[in-house]
């Protein structure tokens, strides 16, 4: 009887309003990633576990498409109203998890909020404020023109701003950003997302619900239900997928690869990424390295397709730069440039014929293969006499020993938040300074500030063809001067049953949409 | 009794106060915890403020002592990751590995007494000689190869297709050696019933059971070796000794002497070795739990370790410590009930 009324009350709103028709979402699917995320709080901590958290359970203001352009999300349309302003326009009859409306003081809200996050205040620095001018319309104003505007608004998800606001019952604040302790915004939480998080277990599972207000009913999804289980053992999260036990797993080990691309139930998609991997060169403790041709020897001396296709299984880019395709630093002209005579020439001609020793570190549970990938450039390294003293360690101690610089040639992998280029210079290769914290894993030390300055006239330059001919530019310069040395880009891999159409909600970030993903 | 008691409690104690001193000192080599609270782009500056928070820059002395006052208390303080009080974490992820603990001993225990006793009484039987034989394979084969073996055979499935599939007797062992799959290969299941407190079990739905199954089976497969032999070599020296054959030549029949007579005084070192076994269970489980996902403490402790989450390894082996200390103390008192003539605060050494 009350399923009757329902579905009378149901098709009385069918026919008082004219209701888009979705896609009934009422698939479950079961998700294994490698972590489930840290906390609710989704302005806690900067990292991939949580942007994923952010785009299943909120929405951002414009989102990346697959090809590295941007889509109206929360904001329908934006426009540059001078070279400081940029005015957006904001979709209405958007409804919050709570029922609130949503409203141009939630971004407000977020954006307050955001600028008082430690991981990303460094963001949101070039922006001085934000205007609010109705409910759906607001300014966002940088300080100076910056290019990378869109790029940044593409982390503003908008927040339950009367959700997060006021004090707990045992009158804590409830907007409060804790990094250690619970605060309510880590265990609770409010957004325009595809899902709401209707029960968590840290360590264990997450589930999700699809929000029924959701304001996308264009949106394919029909997923109606998501479990997630974080699965840590690689070979586990395998044996899980080709088991049957869960729909869809991600990251996709390299050893796995072939495994899953022979099962004839299994789905695999692969990416080229946008981490590279790269050793550092520290010219402060090596007196060698602050010559550019023993830089360049070592250059010339790493086999960069080999590492890609020996020890990474051809899962990843060879690098020769640190921007890969599709960034606006990306240098065509750049090519991997192994050649070992060259190498033993330039080592020559550096007065190092007969070599010298250096240690080098780096971890063994942080990048793919991490450790292999240090082993074999060592021994690529005795071929033009640099003998290698060679630690691995896991992560956890790494870092601490990365900052101190505690090795001649130390290894890192980087992405950059912002999706562009310039953030790969201003943490590798600026000159370090420990009061602007500009090139803070520098761990080459290498310095040129021509090249810093030039980066830093490409971060107002708001013309992109310009911008783009100047970060080319820096590349090719740090190419010449062999300020680091690249690996490759780490390619991306995830796996699903094949009834799981997952390749149109994948892209080069790494946050699957998964609010648009059709099961059949 | 009670001074046996007392004199434990005070060893566990003494156990516990090793254990954190030990933990706390050599926590500096554990890394940085910092690492996984923050992003990669957040300031030195910012990373030093919250170090200060948190009191990691405080001397060593200073920081245990701070501690040490807590825990006598009954606060080991909080864990990074979870945001919690630590033995709120390990309680709460304690109930899983007891059950992996206990699924694995029923399996154990009723396979190594009626497979040990047999090999003990009928030492020459071909079948004697294969499960000896499996038993010395089984012991040498770590858990962790067990378990993906276990996982691809019972849970993926295999296909065979060695065989001529045009023969009869091609096809027959084709079939014969291929596997279905289908267990589960990771995780508890969803159908946990709540008992009390933070205990979630799974022994009461079959989808619990279905997921106890091959966790349980390759914890069960390191241990199971060693009690099959250990019963055996002590059953064949007590079915040696006197009592045994004056029991013989008064004519008692065979199933009284080997089951009544015979069992009981074999069972008193294997409970002895049992105790200490269980507590290295619990560390097997470490292996197990990452392998299938099995959300316990082992599985927790490895992932703290690589989170450098300082408190919740300092209070999970504090607990650890108890633990082993409250099962000795266990199988010393059993000791007395299987043999009365034991005498408990006697047996100082």
């Amino acid at each position: 009887m009350k399923k009757l009324l329902a579905a009378f009350i149901g098709s009385m709103a069918l026919a008082a309003a004219p209701v888009a028709v979705s896609a009934e979402a009422t698939k479950e699917l079961k998700v294994a990633y490698d972590s489930d995320p840290v906390t609710l709080d989704i302005h806690e901590q900067l990292s991939g576990g949580i942007l994923q958290l952010s785009h299943m359970t909120f929405d951002p203001l414009i989102r990346w498409t697959k090809d590295l352009g941007f889509e109206p999300r929360l904001a329908e349309s934006w426009e540059r109203v001078d070279e400081n302003t940029m005015r957006f326009t904001l979709r209405k009859g958007v409804k919050f998890h709570s029922g609130n409306e949503f409203t141009a003081e939630d971004v407000k809200f977020t954006f307050d909020r955001l600028k008082e996050s430690q991981d990303f205040e460094a963001i949101f620095k070039p922006f001085s404020g934000i205007n609010v001018i109705d409910d759906y319309t607001f300014e966002l104003v940088t300080s100076e023109p910056y290019p990378l505007l869109l790029n940044t608004a593409t982390y503003i998800f908008p927040l339950d701003s009367e959700f997060y606001s006021g004090k707990t019952e045992d009158g804590k604040d409830k907007g409060a950003i804790l990094k250690h302790g619970n605060s309510f915004a880590s265990e609770n939480l409010s957004g325009t997302g595809p899902y709401t998080v209707s029960e968590r277990r840290q360590g264990v599972r997450v589930e999700f619900e699809r929000f029924d207000d959701y304001w996308d009913t264009e949106s394919p999804g029909n997923v109606g239900k998501i479990v997630l289980t974080p699965i840590k053992e690689d070979n586990t999260r395998v044996s899980a997928l080709l088991s049957g036990g869960v729909d869809f797993i991600a990251p996709v080990p390299p050893n796995d690869l072939d495994r899953i691309k022979r099962d004839k139930n299994a789905n695999l998609v692969t990416m080229s990424g946008t981490r590279i991997i790269i050793f550092h060169m520290n010219q402060e403790r090596v007196e060698a390295f602050k010559n550019p041709k023993v830089r360049q020897a070592i250059a010339y001396a790493i086999n960069q397709e080999g590492i890609a296709e020996k020890i990474m299984k051809g899962f990843a880019t060879p690098a020769s730069q640190l921007s890969p395709a599709g960034y606006q630093g990306h240098n065509e002209n750049l090519k991997p440039r192994f050649d070992v005579a060259k190498a033993q020439q330039l080592m020559k001609e550096a007065g190092y014929e007969d070599g010298f020793t250096i240690t080098m570190m780096s971890p063994n549970n942080r990048y793919v293969n991490d450790d292999k990938i240090a082993q074999a450039a060592a021994a690529m390294l005795a071929r033009i006499n640099i003998k290698v003293d060679l630690k691995t360690l896991p992560k956890a101690q790494y870092w601490p020993e990365y900052d101190n610089r505690a090795a001649d040639m130390m290894l890192i992998g980087w992405h950059a938040d912002t999706e562009d280029s310039a953030n790969f210079y201003e943490f590798l290769t600026f000159c370090p300074d420990a009061d602007t914290g500009s090139g803070q894993y520098n761990a080459g030390n290498y310095c040129n500030p021509e090249i810093d300055a030039l980066v830093q006239k490409a971060n107002v330059e708001t013309d992109l063809d310009k911008r783009s001919a100047m970060l080319q530019e820096v590349e090719q310069r740090l190419y010449d001067d062999a300020a680091f040395v690249p690996l490759h880009w780490q390619d991306l891999a995830w796996a699903s049953k094949k009834n799981v159409n997952i390749e149109p909600v994948l892209n080069v970030m790494n946050f699957p949409y998964l609010g648009d993903l059709v099961v059949e | 009794m009670l001074a046996f008691l007392v004199q434990r409690i005070s060893q566990a104690f003494l156990v516990m106060f090793v254990i954190s001193v030990i933990a706390f000192a050599i926590q500096d080599g554990l890394g940085d915890p910092l690492q996984e609270m923050v992003g990669m782009s957040v300031s030195a500056e910012e990373r030093e403020a919250i170090r200060e928070e948190l009191g990691l820059n405080d001397p060593m002395v200073l920081q245990y002592l701070r501690f040490a006052g807590k825990a006598i208390q009954g606060d080991l303080g909080n864990s990074y990751f979870y945001s919690k009080p630590t033995l709120e974490v390990i309680a709460e992820h304690l109930p899983a590995t007891l059950e992996l603990v206990i699924g694995a001993s029923l399996i154990i225990i009723f396979l190594s007494v009626p497979i040990g006793v047999y090999a003990a009484i009928r030492p020459q039987a071909w079948l004697s000689k294969f499960f000896m034989g499996v038993s010395t394979v089984g012991i040498s084969i770590p858990v962790f190869l067990t378990a993906i073996v276990l996982i691809q055979l019972f849970s993926i499935g295999v296909t065979v297709t060695w065989f001529p599939v045009d023969t009869g007797w091609g096809q027959w062992l084709n079939e014969a050696l291929s596997t279905e799959g289908g267990l589960p290969s990771y995780g508890r299941g969803d159908d946990l019933v709540h008992l009390f407190g933070t205990w979630e079990s799974g022994f009461f739905s079959s989808d619990g059971w279905m997921h106890l199954v091959l966790p349980s089976v390759s914890l069960a497969s390191i241990m199971l070796p060693l009690f099959i032999r250990l019963i055996r070599a002590e059953m064949m020296e007590v079915l040696q000794s006197d009592y045994i054959r004056y029991a013989r030549a008064k004519g008692l029949s065979a199933g009284r002497i080997n089951f009544l007579h015979a069992l009981k005084n074999t069972m008193l070192p294997v409970i002895t070795v049992g105790g200490v076994q269980i507590g290295i269970m619990v560390a097997y489980t470490i292996l197990t739990e990452t392998v299938f996902q099995w959300p316990g403490v082992g599985l927790m402790f490895l992932e703290a370790i690589t989170r450098s989450d300082i408190p919740l390894i300092v209070a999970y082996l504090m607990v650890v410590g108890l633990i082993f200390v409250v099962t000795n103390t266990l199988v010393d008192l059993l000791y007395g009930l299987v043999n009365p003539t034991v005498k408990l605060t006697g047996k100082k050494a």
